[in-house]
């Protein structure tokens, strides 16, 4: 048993040597070259970002250094010694600590269970020496953790939190953080971004993974940009001013950004639908009182104690943008869920177009005009099918000729949908190989391309690159435009503020408040989102906030009217 | 009262067998595969165990040579779907089917025809009193081999990465514990329990051989380790609840009330129980995350 926290600050003279070195990393696919010669370092104390597109090779990179990929060429160096990392046992031993951009937890386990697993040895468990060292690293962290709460029933935070605890425990010296904030809540975020600069203080190293490049600038001492597996550039921020349009011209190339290559090359165009002929045009009603397309009433989704979802009434209208904030757990899961039929209500009507469809699984609610992106996007694939019969799978039957598949239209369709959603894959990859961006840009090219009259999109740019975002929110607008309703189910205010006409709030599986778009901003949202009374909101956010130009900041203090 | 007594007799011994091959079908389980090999490593384990006994002169060489006999049945498990990745229930199914048909082959090379030799076999503790008096591989099933499980599974770094690794290889492997390993360690350990298994019938039980030595019982701790939740305590209960049904079953079977009823039927009895075990409290249950699935990394 060797459970032991290290308290860091251990080096404080030697700020010179890296305490991680990659040299000439490379790593293939096949033919795909993932990482081509890659070489960075860590320094103590430092916060490394790595920044770069959609299967631009980050997690590729890290996942080699902790030994859970084999490079093929190239190696690692840990204070300036070369060392052989051939699984992720000899890189916890090394020092390193990884929290994986899918999670790596093992849900009936509790948290000490899982800190352990790390950690221990063949023999008796030491559950209490593990209880302790869990606490331990809370405390380094600044964070609070039941050690002994089952994994499987913490919050996407909470269970973050524990992958970085699990990380820590023991002599961890560089923390290796792939995506971590992308499902995370600004709270949350903020919460971990406290944390991060905490461990940096005691002279640990981080690499940080992400997309979001305003809290990249943030945070991060160095950053360094991944473009197609080569590393085009690595910023010192000390020494250089940089704004995050510069960060993504790195990202995607040297050409402008608004050139009209860079649209040619990143398909960041709208499709235009009515041009497209793309959509149903459902009769677009731009008077008062919309088409509904989508219809809820009086909907409940029982919890153990209470209901996890209980909705009296909720419409979509044709055209509109129906936009559902709130916290994580408060029942947009189950809403989606329910709603995109791979959940029965415990009670309730779900409508589409004035069709009741609440019996129907999912394939009569396609036939019924719904188009879904769904939550768990791992969960929407089948990883080792081809793309091409990914993008035709929820709609085989327009693709058959008689009883079999008719292959020609199926990779004619493929192809379209790739150069259509700029998917950087071919028709006959396995699904399950492309990053996460291609992948829900795949997911998205298959939802839409049946012309759905009514989308329910959760959390649909959740790990996406800038680019990818952009073109997500405007295929979502372009489909508004063109008939549709979308009900945008998202934890990223900022998604919600951009695209959303109205915006539901929901709380504890309730809907708190209903505002029109022009109503809502940041500081309300953020009070409604946290339990606020809907007129004690607007109230106080007004207060707040009385200058109109500084709404964002409204909600982080609390200032006595 | 001596018939009651007769059949918790009768129950305690033909758990016996079921506890141990339960219990190694508990451990591989946990480490996410499916061992339908079980019911040829079980005929395995019967068979050597006959042999090295007979070899050997000694019931107890015998039985160890039967547990290497399963380890290896179990490594070759581990050949297949672990290393080659091969479909579980295919791989399981072929190894029950190659073992099975290699003993027959083997047994009928042997002897030619006639009744089966005898060889040294275990005596009962106590005299053989009622219910106590069992053989010393019950004792050692029901006191130590099953606490012991089940202290491993809990309360060690061994039963803890074993957990992992059929709950989430990925999270497993992300945590420094070697998939392949600890599959590999559960297939063999859990080999050697059910070759124990086996060896019971053989030379614990009869001291002979004969070609429907198993008759399923195999199968029946496949639906045990379901009905039991891949928990240790619940599956010994299932394993004398099959015991119990089976004494039941001879007891009846020699009663005047019960004479017309077709001897078949009878046999069938323990069967029978399990099924209807399986559906009353085997639904709905939550199978081990990583069941079936191979893992490899990138
Ligand atoms: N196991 C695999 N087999 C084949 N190709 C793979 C595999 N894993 C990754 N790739 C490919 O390698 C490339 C880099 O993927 P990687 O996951 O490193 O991207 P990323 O930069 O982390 O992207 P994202 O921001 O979407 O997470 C992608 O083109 C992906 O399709
Ligand atoms: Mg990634």
């Amino acid at each position: 048993m060797t459970v032991s926290v290290d308290q860091g600050g251990g080096q404080p003279a030697e700020a010179a040597v890296p305490l991680v070195r990659l040299v000439g990393l490379t790593k293939t696919f096949g033919q795909l070259v993932a990482c081509d010669h890659v070489s960075l370092d860590v320094k103590p104390g430092e916060v490394h970002a790595l920044l770069g597109e959609n299967g631009a090779g980050k997690s590729t990179l890290m996942r080699c250094l902790f030994g859970l990929a084999k490079p093929d060429d190239g190696w690692a160096e840990i204070a300036g010694k070369r060392v052989a990392i051939s699984s992720p046992g000899d890189a916890i031993r090394a020092g390193l600590g990884m929290v994986t951009q899918e999670f790596s937890l093992v849900g009936p386990m509790t948290v000490t269970e899982n800190v352990l697993l790390a950690r221990s040895n063949w023999g008796p468990l030491d559950v209490a020496g593990g209880r302790q060292a869990v606490v331990a690293a809370a405390q380094r962290l600044g964070v609070e953790v039941d050690p002994d709460a089952r994994v499987e029933d913490l919050s996407v935070g909470e269970r973050q939190r524990v992958e970085i605890l699990k990380a820590l425990v023991g002599d961890c010296r560089l923390l290796i953080l792939d995506e971590p904030t992308a499902v995370l809540t600004p709270q949350d975020s903020a919460a971990l971004f406290t944390a991060v600069r905490r461990l940096v203080a005691q002279g640990m190293g981080v690499l940080l993974i992400s997309h979001k490049l305003r809290e990249v600038l943030d945070i991060a001492n160095r950053i360094s940009v991944l473009r197609h597996g080569r590393l085009t550039a690595t910023v010192d921020l000390a020494t250089e001013q940089v704004e995050p349009a510069d960060l993504a011209r790195l990202m995607v190339g040297a050409e402008a950004l608004a050139s009209p290559e860079f649209v040619e090359a990143t398909g960041l165009d709208v499709i235009h639908p009515h041009q497209d002929g793309l959509f149903l045009k459902t009769e677009v009603d731009t008077g008062a009182h919309p088409v509904p397309v989508l219809a809820v009433k009086d909907l409940r989704v029982d919890g153990e104690a209470r209901p996890l979802l209980q909705i009296d009434h909720l419409e979509v209208g044709s055209g509109e943008i129906v936009g559902v904030a709130g916290v994580s757990g408060n029942g947009q899961a189950e809403l989606g869920a329910v709603l995109c039929a791979i959940k029965a209500p415990d009670a309730g009507t779900i409508s589409l177009g004035g069709k009741d469809v609440t019996a129907l699984g999912p394939a009569g609610r396609f036939e019924a005009g719904l188009g879904r992106i769904l939550e768990d996007r791992k969960a929407s694939i089948a990883p080792t099918l081809s793309v091409e019969h990914t993008l035709v799978l929820e709609d085989i039957e327009a693709f058959k000729r008689g009883p079999f598949l008719n292959r020609h239209r199926i990779r004619r369709h493929a192809h379209k949908a790739i150069e259509r959603y700029a998917i950087k894959a071919s028709p006959t990859d396995p699904v399950g190989t492309l990053s996460g961006g291609n992948m829900q840009k795949v997911l998205l090219a298959r939802a839409l391309s049946r012309r759905p009259r009514a989308i329910v999109a959760s959390q649909p740019t959740r790990g996406l690159d800038v680019g990818a975002c952009e073109f997500v929110h405007d295929q979502l607008k372009a489909c508004a435009a063109g008939g549709a309703g979308v009900l945008l189910i998202s934890e990223d205010l900022d998604e919600i503020l951009l695209l959303a006409d109205t915006i539901v709030v929901l709380y504890e599986g309730r809907i708190a408040a209903t505002l029109a778009r022009d109503d809502a901003d940041m500081a309300t949202l953020g009070l409604l989102m946290a339990g606020a009374q809907p007129e004690a909101a607007t109230a106080s956010a007004a207060s707040a906030a009385p200058a109109a130009g500084a709404p964002s900041a409204a909600g982080e203090k609390e200032v006595p009217a | 009262m001596t018939q009651t007594l007769a059949v918790l007799t009768m129950m305690l011994t033909v758990a016996t067998p079921l506890v141990f091959a339960g219990l190694g079908e508990v451990i591989t389980e946990r480490s996410g595969v499916l061992n339908l090999g079980i019911e040829g490593t079980m005929y395995l384990g019967a068979f050597v165990g006959f042999l090295a006994s007979g070899a050997l002169h000694s019931a107890w060489w015998g039985i160890l040579v039967a547990m290497l006999a399963g380890a290896a049945a179990g490594a070759l498990m581990g050949l297949l779907t672990v290393t080659v990745g091969v479909n579980q229930h295919v791989a399981g199914i072929g190894t029950t089917l190659l073992l099975v048909a290699a003993c027959n082959f083997v047994s009928r090379l042997k002897s030619s025809g006639g009744a089966s030799e005898q060889v040294p076999k275990l005596s009962k503790l106590f005299g053989s009193t009622a219910v106590i008096g069992q053989y010393p591989l019950t004792y050692l099933a029901l006191f130590v081999v099953a606490p012991v499980i089940w202290w491993v599974l809990r309360s060690t770094g061994m039963g803890l990465k074993l957990r992992a690794v059929g709950e989430s290889p990925e999270a497993a492997d992300a945590a420094g514990v070697s998939v392949p390993l600890t599959r590999y360690l559960a297939l063999t350990v859990g080999g050697a329990f059910m070759g124990l298994g086996g060896a019971f019938l053989t030379v614990a039980m009869l001291g002979s051989f004969s070609l429907d030595i198993v008759s399923g019982r195999g199968w029946v701790c496949i639906a045990l380790v379901i009905f039991g939740r891949w928990k240790v305590w619940p599956t010994v209960g299932g394993a004398l609840l099959f015991g119990f049904a089976e004494g039941l079953e001879k007891q009846l079977a020699i009663t005047t009330t019960f004479a017309s009823v077709p001897n078949e039927l009878w046999l069938a009895l323990p069967y029978i129980v399990v099924v209807a075990a399986l559906i009353i409290w085997g639904r709905g249950v939550r199978y081990p995350g990583a069941y079936l699935k191979a893992y490899k990394r990138a």
